[in-house]
């Protein structure tokens, strides 16, 4: 291969081009979103994609670091990361930045920096090390505690600053785990619990109880061996208890706007007054994006031509809503684009991982697959009125330079080790 | 195959998404309009809306300055609400009250909080105007009626309605639109193209500068400026004759198809639709339901012509070669079909010719040629067809495709039409009623002025419109082109002969106006009325038709006046007077004139809503109006005669 005789060519530059188009088209419509005057000063820092642009130029100082680090390093010392990581997110109890009802930041000079952010790369170098290690038996379940120890720390504290949208992001693990021989049954049990919390909300806890009953007991008539009476019972009581209690939790432990989240979600709502109600106030910006996104058509209104955009119907466009500028301007030809590139990166970073011959390497590959797949789904998702509103960035694309670099070293990081897979530790 | 988890997951949410869009952008896509765009905002630039002029190039239709107070609640400060409703002229709870119902619409956006100030008030107004913030003048622009004249010829403006809104999609919520008559059909030459600027907004819709620098903005073009055919002062002459009585006078000029007076009775003053009291006043004059003063009887109106129509058989039967102008029908004070009989009020015995018989108005000589014209082929079923096809050749039974804005088509009866009526048989006595214009033949005063001018002109006449002019613009060819009759011309002699006799010795004579030889025919139509579900006879409709002069006409008009009797008894002398004015200027049949100012027919039109039993037609007297009112109407004249 043509890499092992050029050193030019040992990173994988399929993964680095697909970055970087992603980065560059990011930009594009941040500049687009955020312009307020029609004289546009590039490196204007007062404006976001002035800062957007610096943050880009820097993120390439970033990137040289990272390559140029000996691809070891990130294994012996994740464990170092991953503490100081979680030291960072605890110090933001004590010196952190509120913004929009969040603690998340760390106000440095003029600039701010978000550690949860940087908590998703060392949490994924530090699952890689303790999967890899070769004490660590994944079927065993004192393993799998501490294994879930790793992953819920940074979760919970992320939690505790208020910032929900980063704490779902950490379920991107599972499929880690999953794929490094988490028992199956963690996964029929997961989407079980999805399918019936969801049925207990859109058709009521009664239906779904007998729907779970039902098919239990068919399950146990034709497969008698694989479970006993006394399972099958204690499982349909599982069932009915999740059913009611998640109905429980909707009723009374969920506050009113996450409440409304769900029900606009699940199309819980059938009063046309609400309804419109509703598309004033916390469905306000879903609504405007949609109707941003619809209005650009097949081939969208052109590059900086957006009516909705140029008078900032859709709030925070050019963080979490920035797919709505895409869909306005470049249509439905841009964003499928988008999502292509996505899934190609995304394909192609599992491909490699498939091919490391570490299981560090491949495990911690996994990771910035999946945390990715995470924050694609669920924020073009979000946009399109797909699934509940959730608050987190288009990685590599919304505005924000901790969550630029973030990306930037979770990618590179694994650029670096796939660089490396031929040179045998 | 667990690494498949993944993998299958994100290209599952790939082609997920890719389908959502193809549903958001693609599937639902509605286009890219401007109008539709929330974040654009067009502005409307409204041009001057065209004056009218008559004939003359007098102006009867200009614009005038209007001054609503808007508010914007949020914008309202404190002041001395006092003075300000002092300065307004409303009281104080009107303020509250206005001022809540603005609130209520949104507290951002401008209301009208007092509309149309006088130009007076205005004045006043706009020096003080900053004092009371919140509040600003906005002028609008209505229209003004020079003259209180023709107000189902101008007809007036309005706002549009929801159903113009739907189907014509220039118009904008609050946008004024032609409503009646001239207004309404000379509405786009009139309106002109209002200017449209697109404003970019922003969520907080505030104006953040034009869209793509006005790239698809566009300018207003002005209203073009109209003359109508209508001469004015004929107009006015015609209105104050017509007054105290129903009907309508439509004078046409032969020579051109010009309309050039359009009188329905009752009318009303045109400046009682323009203005804060418009909807008010519209609303009494639409649900006055038995005098109609928005009905157009001259144009809308469609009654059994009556006598006049007896020309028209007269002329059929000539072409068609069953009647000879000397031919004479021995009348015997009527006509005796089968074992009916049409009375005559020709004395027993008498022999018409064509021409007496039109001066006399005979009905057995006209029942005698109609069964003639229908038996002519010995098949009553196809002479009736060629007997229709003729009438209709004069514009009768179909609407005339001019340029006003309303009509109607009256009705020329053929063998089709009575074919539910009379399935198999069909001879010429069963309609024996269309000899003498009633039965089933029914026309409008306009129509029937139209088929005078066809007589008039000896066989041809022009479309009746009432555009002459618009400014750099030719009227339509339709207007200016010949449409023939089926009549030829050298048929046309003998019943204008008859019609002159009308007036020298017949029906007419005591009508006559010095130096004018006037041609004409009287009408007499019974009508019915269904009173108590009981079809009862009122006093019958007087109707006249005339041309003058005979050689070279310039005039030629139909009246009709309801319940006004015998033909020369109302609509004969308003005919004699209004050919007099239009041709000398001025009228020397002073006796006719004051005759007419001083009779109403109120107490014909009240029997039938009175309830008790009553008279008509010989059992019945004259009404004289009351002394004011015939002093009123004198000074009218008074003032008309002196402008002139």
């Amino acid at each position: 291969m043509l890499r092992e005789n050029n050193r030019h060519f040992k990173f994988d530059w399929i993964t680095i081009i697909l970055f970087l188009l992603i980065v560059a088209f990011g930009y594009l419509n941040i500049l687009s979103a955020s312009h307020s005057s029609e004289i546009i000063n590039y490196f204007d820092i007062s404006e976001p994609y002035g800062k957007q642009l610096v943050f880009i130029l820097l993120t390439f100082v970033i990137i040289i670091l990272l390559l140029g680090i000996d691809a070891k390093f990130y294994e012996r010392f994740s464990s170092v990361i991953f503490i100081v990581s979680m030291v960072s997110l605890v110090g933001l109890f004590l010196f952190g930045k509120n913004v929009n009802g969040a603690t998340s930041w760390y106000a440095i000079g003029g600039m701010t920096l978000q550690p949860s952010e940087f908590a998703k790369a060392a949490t994924a170098l530090a699952v890689a090390k303790y999967i890899s290690d070769l004490n660590t038996d994944i079927n065993r379940l004192k393993d799998q505690l501490r294994i879930f120890a790793i992953i819920v720390t940074p979760a919970l504290l992320v939690l505790l600053q208020n910032d929900t949208g980063s704490t779902i992001v950490y379920g991107a693990f599972f499929f880690v785990l999953y794929r490094e021989g988490l028992p199956k049954y963690y996964l029929i049990i997961g989407i079980s619990m999805l399918i019936i919390a969801i049925g207990a909300l859109k058709l009521g806890p009664i239906i779904t109880s007998i729907f779970a009953g039902v098919l239990i007991i068919a399950y146990r008539l034709k497969n008698k061996k694989k479970i006993t009476i006394l399972q099958s019972i204690f499982l349909i009581i599982l069932s009915v208890g999740l059913s009611f209690g998640i109905k429980f939790f909707y009723e009374y432990v969920l506050k009113p706007h996450q409440q409304d989240r769900i029900s606009l979600w699940l199309r819980l709502e059938k009063d046309p007054v609400k309804l419109e109600q509703m598309k004033k106030t916390f469905a306000y910006n879903l609504n405007e994006s949609e109707k941003a996104i619809g209005s650009g058509g097949f081939t969208g209104k052109g590059f900086m031509e957006g009516t909705r955009t140029t008078g900032k119907f859709v709030p925070e466009q050019h963080t979490d809503y920035i797919f709505s500028t895409v869909g306005e301007e470049w249509g439905f030809l841009g964003c499928t684009l988008v999502v292509i590139l996505f899934v190609l990166l995304l394909l192609r970073i599992l491909h490699l991982a498939e091919l490391q011959k570490s299981q560090f390497s491949r495990i911690y590959g996994y990771g910035v697959a999946s945390i990715i797949f995470i924050h694609f789904f669920i924020n073009i998702g979000m946009v399109m009125g797909l699934i509940p509103t959730i608050g987190i960035p288009l990685p590599m694309f919304s505005y924000g330079g901790s969550g630029l670099w973030a990306f930037t070293i979770l990618i590179f990081i694994f650029i670096k080790l796939d660089s490396n897979r031929i040179n045998e530790w | 195959m667990r690494q498949f988890l993944l993998f299958g997951s994100v290209v599952l949410v790939g082609l997920l998404f890719i389908s959502r869009l193809f549903y958001l952008q693609i599937y639902s896509f509605d286009g890219q309009n401007l109008f539709e765009d929330n974040a654009i905002k067009p502005v409307y630039d409204y041009p001057k809306r065209g004056f009218v002029y008559d004939r003359n190039g007098e102006l009867l239709v200009s614009n005038q300055p209007s001054y609503d107070v808007m508010v914007i609640p949020r914008d309202v400060k404190e002041f001395d609400i006092e003075e300000f409703c002092n300065l307004l002229k409303v009281d104080t709870s009107y303020y509250s009250k206005r001022l809540k119902r603005a609130k209520i619409y949104s507290p951002r956006l401008p209301s009208v909080f007092l509309s149309h100030v006088s130009k007076e008030d205005y004045a006043v107004l706009q020096e003080k105007m900053r004092k009371f913030e919140g509040f600003y003048i906005q002028k609008r622009s209505l229209r003004l009626y020079q003259r209180s004249i023709g107000a189902n010829v101008l007809g007036d403006i309005g706002e549009v309605n929801q159903r113009t809104l739907k189907k014509e999609p220039y118009y904008k919520m609050g946008d004024l639109k032609g409503k009646q008559g001239v207004e309404a059909s000379y509405e786009k030459t009139l309106r002109g193209v209002k200017g449209i600027k697109f404003i970019q907004k922003d969520r907080f819709n505030r104006n953040i500068g034009p869209y793509k620098e006005g790239k698809f903005d566009t300018l207003p073009q002005q209203g073009k400026d109209i003359h109508i055919t209508i001469d004015a002062d004929l107009q006015e002459y015609g209105e104050l004759l017509m007054q105290n009585k129903r009907g309508g006078v439509i004078a046409i000029e032969p020579s051109s198809g010009e309309i050039l007076a359009m009188v329905a009775a009752p009318t009303y003053d045109p400046n009682l639709l323009v203005g804060r009291e418009r909807s008010k006043n519209f609303t009494k004059l639409y649900y006055d339901t038995i005098s109609k003063p928005l009905f157009n009887r001259s144009l809308k109106g469609e009654y059994e012509p009556g006598s006049p129509f007896k020309l028209m058989n007269a002329l059929i039967g000539l072409q068609e070669g069953v009647l000879t102008p000397e031919e004479r029908v021995t009348c015997y004070a009527g006509y005796k079909y089968g074992n009916r009989f049409m009375k005559c009020h020709c004395y027993r015995g008498r022999r018409n010719n064509m021409i007496s018989g039109i001066q006399e108005s005979c009905n057995a000589y006209f029942a005698t040629a109609y069964r003639k014209i229908l038996d002519k082929n010995g098949n009553a079923s196809e002479g009736v067809n060629t007997w229709s096809k003729h009438a209709k050749s004069f514009g009768l039974g179909a609407y005339l495709n001019n340029d006003l804005f309303v009509g109607a088509k009256g009705r020329i009866p053929n063998r089709n039409y009575y074919k539910h009526l009379y399935p198999k048989t069909f001879y010429s006595t069963y309609t024996i009623s269309n000899a003498i214009g009633q039965g089933e033949v029914s026309t409008t005063p306009i129509q029937l002025a139209n088929m005078a001018a066809a007589i008039a002109n000896r066989g041809y006449y022009f479309t009746p419109h009432i555009i002459k002019s618009v400014e750099d613009d030719t009227i339509p060819k339709r207007f200016t082109e010949r449409k023939y009759t089926t009549i030829d011309k050298e048929h046309f002699e003998p019943v204008i002969e008859g019609m002159f006799q009308v007036y020298k010795r017949g029906t007419a004579k005591s009508l006559q106006v010095k130096d004018i030889d006037i041609c004409g025919k009287t009408g007499t139509v019974e009508n019915f009325a269904i009173i108590d579900s009981i079809r009862t006879q009122l006093t019958d409709h007087s109707i006249f038709v005339a041309f003058a002069p005979k050689d070279n006409p310039k005039i030629a008009l139909a009246v009709f006046v309801e319940n006004g009797y015998w033909g020369s008894r109302f609509a004969g002398k308003v005919a004699s007077l209004m050919i007099e004015k239009h041709i000398k200027g001025y009228t020397t049949r002073k006796d006719l004139e004051d005759w007419l100012l001083r009779h109403t027919l109120e107490d014909e039109y009240a029997k039938p809503y009175s309830g008790e039993p009553f008279r008509i037609n010989g059992q019945t007297r004259f009404q004289l109006v009351d002394e004011q009112e015939y002093k009123r109407l004198r000074k009218h004249l008074r003032r008309i005669e002196k402008e002139n």
